[in-house]
């Protein structure tokens, strides 16, 4: 069993988001996997946002962790939408062969959040959001 | 350039945290040799992809990374080396797809894409040695003749 993951799971009125923060060793990637899925379960969620905007790299095990989630979730009734993907991260995936299929983007938390009827007052945190 | 930046860092890897620390030192270099923001990402994809393999398929190694002087100016050059099983039909591992350990089988094909040049010397049992280069720069050169 691995430990629990820091990154804090927030409940955001029926939606559930999850910021991944810089560096992620390889075990709390999966106790990331373990967590998120449990919340999803927990609060019946039907939309998950997963903000990358901090991650300066996503090599394949990470995308891997990223669309397990979101498939593991799907199963669960929840749809996975991935936020914040830098430029260069989307470009060396691309290139990398590592496209995450069966994940809807969105460029802004607020712009996922929308996208489930869900409406964000204050600008997102990536300070991207709609002047 | 000091002395100290010519010799080739060694940083070991044993365990998961170990990945964390060749991505750290693979794009403090590549910042300070001038790699565009761009240009790092792709090199420190493909050596956590690399680093990752030393790890899971090697049995644990280490990366050696050191600044290297080329045509279009400077790049790193990072190896990947252990003393595992080695790599039986390295053509068949650079395939698409290929994975003996259940994974997407992207790490050592997707890495060959993201850098310039792309070595692999493996003996059966003898162990393994990834070697890659990627250049500050790689356009330099094309952008001279323009
Ligand atoms: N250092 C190594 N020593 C021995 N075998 C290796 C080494 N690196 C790669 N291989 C072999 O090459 C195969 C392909 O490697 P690759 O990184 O492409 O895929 P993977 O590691 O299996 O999966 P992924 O990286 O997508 O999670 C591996 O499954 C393994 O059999
Ligand atoms: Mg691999």
């Amino acid at each position: 069993m691995t430990s629990p993951s820091t990154i804090p799971v927030l409940d955001l009125g029926g939606l559930l988001l999850v910021s991944i923060q810089g560096e992620l060793p390889d075990e709390s990637a999966i106790a990331l996997q373990e967590d998120v899925t449990a919340a999803v379960a927990n609060t019946g969620s039907r939309g998950l946002i997963i903000d990358i905007s901090t991650l300066d790299v996503v090599d394949s095990f990470l995308a891997r962790v990223l669309a397990e989630v979101a498939a593991s979730s799907r199963l669960l009734a929840a749809r996975t939408v991935l936020v914040g993907m830098r430029p260069s991260v989307a470009i060396t995936l691309v290139e990398l062969g590592l496209t995450l299929p069966g994940m809807d983007t969105a460029r802004t938390v607020t712009e996922a959040a929308a996208s489930f009827g869900v409406t964000i007052e204050q600008a997102d945190r990536t300070g991207r959001g709609t002047p | 350039m000091s002395q100290a930046e010519r010799e080739p860092i060694r940083v070991p890897i044993r365990k998961d945290t170990d990945l964390t620390a060749v991505r750290q030192h693979v794009r403090a270099l590549a910042q300070r040799t001038g790699f565009g923001l761009v240009q790092q990402t792709k090199l420190v994809t493909a050596a956590s992809e690399l680093a990752r393999n030393t790890l899971l398929h090697g049995g644990g190694g280490a990366a050696e990374i050191s600044v290297v002087h080329g045509s279009t100016g400077p790049g790193l050059s990072v190896s990947f080396v252990d003393s595992g099983p080695g790599i039986p039909d390295v053509e068949l591992a650079l395939s698409d797809g290929y994975s003996t350990a259940g994974g997407l089988g992207m790490g050592l094909s997707g890495s060959k894409r993201l850098v310039q040049e792309f070595a692999i010397e493996s003996v059966p049992d003898g162990g393994t040695r990834v070697t890659v280069i990627s250049w500050a720069d790689p356009y330099s050169a094309r952008q001279g003749l323009r």
